[in-house]
């Protein structure tokens, strides 16, 4: 409500204000026409030259009539699920396919909400704002590594091939997996408390934005580091699950 | 010639279209901007930083353009394509190899797709590096998450549309997924649905990838998905003004 009231005084206030302010030096503003206009126009012609092309030195896919009784090896989803379809090595559907992006799209939502940092705003001031810049990259550059891998670097039987390998060369079949290691769960219940206790006491800046804040912050956040540590898990100590509950495996 | 000009743009019928001459003055600048339709989204003035292409990488305005792109290329697909298995593979084909220009409205169409799915990503990155999401500008991040969510899902609708393997495997892939959803997947943890009536039975009219499917996915990707994003779209455009036009560092 607010913040909706703060906009809507500004906006009325706005052409008038910026006027004056020019003239006093104070706010730098500018006609948008023609100077915007001008570039708008400029980037419209760009892309439809980009795009044209494109389109005439690229043909797009088109492959055999589906056929439901012949599988593709590999089946993959288009690019920009293939970040998800590669944590399927890593996590069982429900999280992979269900939970993790979910969670992705809540903690996008919640990003505004969640940061009480008011600095930083209209500008690349990145140094002010560290903790927040810190971990929406880490999401950001994860999503675009895994699609790299799921895109160029996986296979038939989604195996692990690098660009210069033919799809020929058989793989082995991957180490046998540790079902659910012993120490498994306890790790897991480490993991999450430890996780989310430790910053609750050792950190003012997170204790400052409410426990409620704190609570959201952390549940997205160590579930998504906790992606890297499963692939870590699985690649360096064949772990298959750290949890292997009678509903579900994590 | 001059005396031809003149009486064309000094006529009744010119006038009644451009009300306005280009001479450079501040009262021309505000009416090229508020007298024109297209162009009134913009405030008459913004700060200086904002015109700088490093400050946006204009990626909101391409996303948006691409998005005119696909509509338009879209519609004329539209002429030559039926949603039925019997018909959609062979009309990819008769636009490849029949009507004139086809297989380049078909390029154009599919590569502008994925063409608006990264510029979409990289006008969020944008986003939050200059902190914009912050108040008063909260809601319009929200927003703009579900526009991301949106482009997506009008990505991968209209991929199945071709009925190739490469269509019918990734969206069986795709929809995979959805059968692990916590409770309403018959695969999922705690199902209390089975394989014909959960979530991917809903989203696919059918246990498996058939013509249900890509009838329901025809009418999503060129009717409801669109629309619900063309309403998004004015909504955020809206806002970014109503918000206090385009952040700026206090
Ligand atoms: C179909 C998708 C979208 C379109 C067509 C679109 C278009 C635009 C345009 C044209 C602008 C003006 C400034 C600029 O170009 O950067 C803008 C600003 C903005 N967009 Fe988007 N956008 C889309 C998706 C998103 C997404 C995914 C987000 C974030 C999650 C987002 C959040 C915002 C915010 C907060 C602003 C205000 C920025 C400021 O004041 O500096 N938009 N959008």
């Amino acid at each position: 409500m607010n913040g909706l009231v703060k906009g809507i005084n500004m906006e009325a206030a706005e052409t008038k204000k910026e006027d004056k302010e020019s003239a006093t030096g104070k706010q730098d503003t500018e006609y948008v026409w023609p100077d915007l206009v001008f570039k708008e126009y400029l980037a419209v012609v760009a892309v439809t030259a980009l795009m044209l092309l494109w389109a005439l030195m690229v043909n797009a896919p088109l492959r055999e009539l589906a056929n439901p009784g012949l599988t593709e090896n590999p089946a993959k989803a288009p690019w920009y699920f293939l970040g998800l379809q590669e944590l399927l090595v890593y996590f069982d559907p429900w999280m992979a396919g269900v939970v993790l992006p979910s969670l992705i799209i809540t903690g996008l939502i919640a990003v505004p909400y969640i940061d009480t940092n008011t600095k930083g705003v209209g500008e690349y001031a990145l140094s002010l704002r560290k903790f927040a810049v810190y971990n929406y990259l880490f999401g950001f550059i994860m999503w675009w590594v895994l699609i790299v891998i799921g895109t160029f670097l996986r296979g038939p039987n989604w195996n692990f091939y690098w660009p210069w390998e033919s799809w020929e060369i058989h793989k082995e079949v991957e180490q046998a997996l540790v079902f659910q290691p012993a120490w498994g769960p306890a790790f897991l219940g480490i993991y999450f408390l430890a996780g989310f206790v430790v910053p609750w006491l050792t950190s003012r800046y997170l204790r400052e934005k409410g426990f409620l804040r704190y609570s959201i912050i952390m549940l997205h956040l160590l579930i998504m580091y906790f992606v890297p540590v499963k692939i870590v898990l699985r690649l360096v100590f064949n772990v298959r699950y750290v949890w292997a509950a009678p509903w579900f495996n994590i | 010639m001059k005396d031809i000009l003149k009486k064309v743009t000094e006529s009744q019928v010119w006038k009644s279209v451009f009300r306005h001459g280009y001479a450079d003055e501040t009262k021309n600048r505000m009416l090229q901007i508020r007298s024109n339709v297209f162009l009134h989204l913009h405030p008459f003035k913004m700060p200086r930083h904002a015109f700088k292409i490093r400050f946006t990488w204009c990626m909101g305005g391409v996303t948006f353009f691409l998005f005119l792109i696909e509509v338009i290329t879209g519609l004329l697909l539209m002429f030559y394509y039926r949603p039925v298995t019997e018909y959609a593979y062979l009309d990819m084909k008769f636009l490849e190899f029949d009507v004139p220009f086809g297989i380049i409205l078909r390029n154009i169409h599919r590569w502008g797709a994925h063409a608006m799915v990264a510029t979409v990503m990289v006008h969020m990155l944008r986003v939050f590096l200059t902190g914009s999401y912050k108040p008063p500008r909260e809601f319009n991040w929200v927003v703009g998450v579900i526009l991301l969510v949106l482009t997506l899902l009008l990505s991968f609708t209209g991929y199945l549309l071709p009925w190739d393997q490469l269509a019918f495997w990734a969206i069986t892939v795709g929809s995979n997924m959805a059968r692990a959803t916590p409770i309403l997947g018959h695969e999922g943890p705690f199902a209390i649905v089975d394989k014909y009536n959960d979530v991917r039975f809903a989203l696919l009219g059918g246990t498996d990838v058939g013509a249900s499917a890509l009838l329901r996915f025809y009418v999503l990707h060129i009717m409801l998905l669109p629309l619900v994003a063309i309403i998004l779209m004015a909504v955020h455009f809206w806002r970014i003004r109503k918000d206090g036009g385009i952040s700026r560092p206090l």
